[in-house]
């Protein structure tokens, strides 16, 4: 058990930056996802805590060693690979019991902890076989397995799920989370799926182009995103975006959208928003905060008529989109309210959620 | 399959159709085992000759009969042979050659492939290619400058090493190590990058992961590279020809048209038994390790 700390991390392959100085405070027992589009610099992240590959400068500390210099083995972390990485010519008792036979374990002690990771994952029958005689999923087990016997300080986890088939991956999705709640080990997850990361993290850190955008929890990140690419980044679907202008409204603020649509600034928000009349800004509100208009407008929401571009039931929910100066809009409306396309329909806009975005900083204001 | 989901319909409307595919696969079948015989019987045919003219006597053999039948079958070609001192020296020199060729080889072979394949470090890419160059070049091309080598060692320091078999065992690994370091470096290249980190982060030294990850994992091309280093050294003929003359020190191909050809006189009966016979240590070690040589040992390392 330990905490992990990235301090100042910058890597750079042949000149060109991978990842450009983050700073990172990883808690005892944490469940950290890193997540973030390809080439993010995310796994880079990880294989240096791993100690795969070198830092260019910065430093990495697991517990309270500094690990820059320390070789893979001697850091008491264990990994598991995309492609599960397992060795095809052991058994699954012998890939588990690899790294503890290299340490030179009592072979009674091996024994004892192999077969109780193999209970935690459930593959107690599958021990005596080989990689290729077994499942996609079933491989990803022994891979989890591999690192749960070896009891390190941290766990390390590279895109586990992305090569499991849709279903696999939200049933395995449980079971990781189910694992770390019994193992309670510090754990660094990599993703570039944001369902995942949302789902398992204790707390989400969302890079791009080499760089921390936030750390966050889940509810911290989908509800107050920091910058444009997170709050684009986060959520499906996505974030509405639209270029708008903030103008004086008498005491208060207006939003202007387009020429036929234009949404009042909550009084909650005027005097953050108030430096800003004026100018050029991104409009972003997501779309379950676009519903159907029933009755009373609730306060700090705003009612509005727009034609429906494209209607897309969902089941559960339909998906209504609609054009406001080119950009497409979507609100996610109860099934049985929604209207037709071509046809106008009443929508009602939660601004209480709304976020404002300076174009040129791609901060949210 | 796309000729199955076209037809299948045609053969239930007209009912004539019915079994077009497997006619279809039992022409292509025909034509593979009309090519298959016919590769056959091209390579057979020389071994079965040597087979036959074995059996025979001198008499029989410059006699004008039928050369593909035996009619006074005798063995005494072989009792000749293997009752001759100087055959089983030929015999003993090529083994303990091709044996100690294919340690050296391997060892060096299997390091080299390693690191190139692995460990990157500075100009390992080069090295690499210039393995490949080093096997591009042919022997005949090598053993002149070798021998000139050779004399100039002697005149420096005194040390033959013309004229002695053991001197095949530094010569013979020239043209099988960038061979098999080569393919080597081929096989571990396609040994997923993710295994060794594995392995490195389980607590696997660089000789833990050849030895516990690579070796085993690379089984079926370190085998297949170990048969070919073999095969070389044990049918190369043009070394020991150039740089063995002493009955004594001679390797089979060589000993063979060299003490059984006198003049002009070619003791047939005994040359086709020689030779036969010299076949015979790769075509067992052939058989056995042929299962290994096609297993699949990679399947499963990842996703497959």
């Amino acid at each position: 058990m330990a905490q992990v700390a990235l301090r100042n991390i910058v890597k750079t392959f042949d000149k060109t930056p991978a990842v450009q100085g983050i700073d990172l405070d990883i808690a005892d027992r944490e469940f950290i996802v890193l997540v973030g589009p390809s080439g993010c610099g995310k796994s880079t992240t990880l294989r240096m805590i791993a100690g795969l590959e070198e830092a260019t400068s910065g430093e990495i500390y697991i517990g309270d060693q500094l690990v820059n210099d320390v070789p893979p083995k001697d850091r008491d972390i264990a990994m598991v690979f995309q492609n599960y990485a397992l060795y095809p010519h052991m058994t699954v008792f012998e890939n588990m019991s690899f790294g503890l036979r290299l340490k030179k374990f009592p072979k009674a002690e091996i024994k004892e902890r192999v077969q109780g990771a193999a209970r935690i994952l459930d593959i107690t029958e599958l021990l005596d076989r080989r990689p290729k005689q077994l499942s996609g999923g079933q491989r990803q087990r022994v891979a989890m397995g591999r690192a749960i016997v070896r009891n390190p300080k941290v766990f390390l986890f590279d895109e586990p799920l992305s090569n499991l088939d849709a279903k696999l991956r939200v049933q395995m999705r449980t079971e990781i989370k189910k694992i770390h709640q019994k193992v309670t080990t510090t754990t660094v997850y990599v993703t570039h799926d944001q369902v995942e990361a949302m789902t398992l993290a204790d707390r989400v850190v969302i890079m791009n182009a080499g760089r921390i955008d936030q750390i966050g929890s889940p509810h911290e990140v989908y509800h107050t995103p920091k910058t444009q690419f997170v709050a684009g980044f986060i959520g499906s679907p996505t974030m509405n975006m639209l270029p708008c202008r903030l103008v004086e409204n008498g005491s208060g603020l207006t939003i202007r959208l387009s020429d036929w649509l234009s949404l009042p600034v909550p009084p909650s928000r005027v005097a953050r928003y108030r430096a800003r009349v004026g100018s050029e800004l991104t409009f972003g509100l997501r779309p379950e905060h676009i519903i159907e208009g029933r009755g009373d407008v609730p306060p700090g929401a705003a009612a509005f008529e727009a034609p429906l571009d494209v209607v897309e039931p969902m089941g559960m929910e339909t998906m209504v989109y609609f054009i406001v100066d080119g950009v497409e809009v979507c609100g996610r409306v109860n099934p049985a309210a929604a209207g037709r396309v071509g046809e106008s329909m009443r929508l009602v806009a939660d601004l209480n959620q709304m976020h404002l975005i300076d174009p040129r900083t791609q901060m949210v204001i | 399959m796309t000729t199955a989901t076209a037809d299948a319909p045609a053969g239930h409307t007209t009912g004539i159709r019915y079994g077009s595919i497997s006619r279809g696969r039992r022409r292509t079948l025909y034509w593979s085992y009309f090519f298959l015989i016919l590769f056959v019987i091209f390579f057979l045919t020389p071994p079965v000759y040597m087979f036959i003219t074995s059996l025979k006597s001198s008499a029989e053999i410059s006699a004008a009969s039928n050369p593909w039948w035996v009619y006074n079958p005798t063995l005494s070609n072989y009792a000749d042979l293997l009752t001759q001192k100087t055959y089983l020296i030929f015999f003993r020199n090529s083994v303990v050659v091709s044996l100690c060729v294919v340690t050296i080889t391997m060892l060096i072979s299997v390091l080299a492939a390693f690191s190139l394949a692995r460990m990157k470090f500075w100009g390992s890419a080069t090295l690499a290619t210039g393995v490949f160059l080093a096997y591009l070049i042919p022997d005949t091309l090598v053993f002149i400058p070798l021998f000139k080598t050779f004399a100039f060692i002697h005149d420096k320091t005194g040390i033959e090493l013309i004229n002695h078999w053991w001197v095949l065992i530094i010569l013979l690994p020239t043209l099988t190590v960038p061979f098999c370091t080569w393919i080597m470096i081929g096989y571990f290249a396609s040994i997923p990058k993710e295994l060794d980190e594995a392995a490195l982060i389980d607590g696997a030294g660089y000789i833990q992961m050849l030895t516990k990850i690579f070796i085993p994992v690379a089984l079926p091309g370190i085998i297949a590279a170990t048969i070919f280093c073999f095969t070389v050294s044990w049918a190369n003929f043009l070394y020991p020809l150039a740089f063995t003359t002493s009955a004594d020190q001679l390797t089979l191909p060589v000993g063979i048209v060299t003490t059984l050809i006198r003049g002009d006189v070619y003791a047939w009966g005994q040359i086709m038994t020689g030779a036969l016979l010299g076949a015979a240590p790769p075509l067992i070690i052939y058989a056995f390790l042929m299962d290994y040589y096609i297993a699949g040992l990679t399947a499963g390392a990842t996703k497959g």
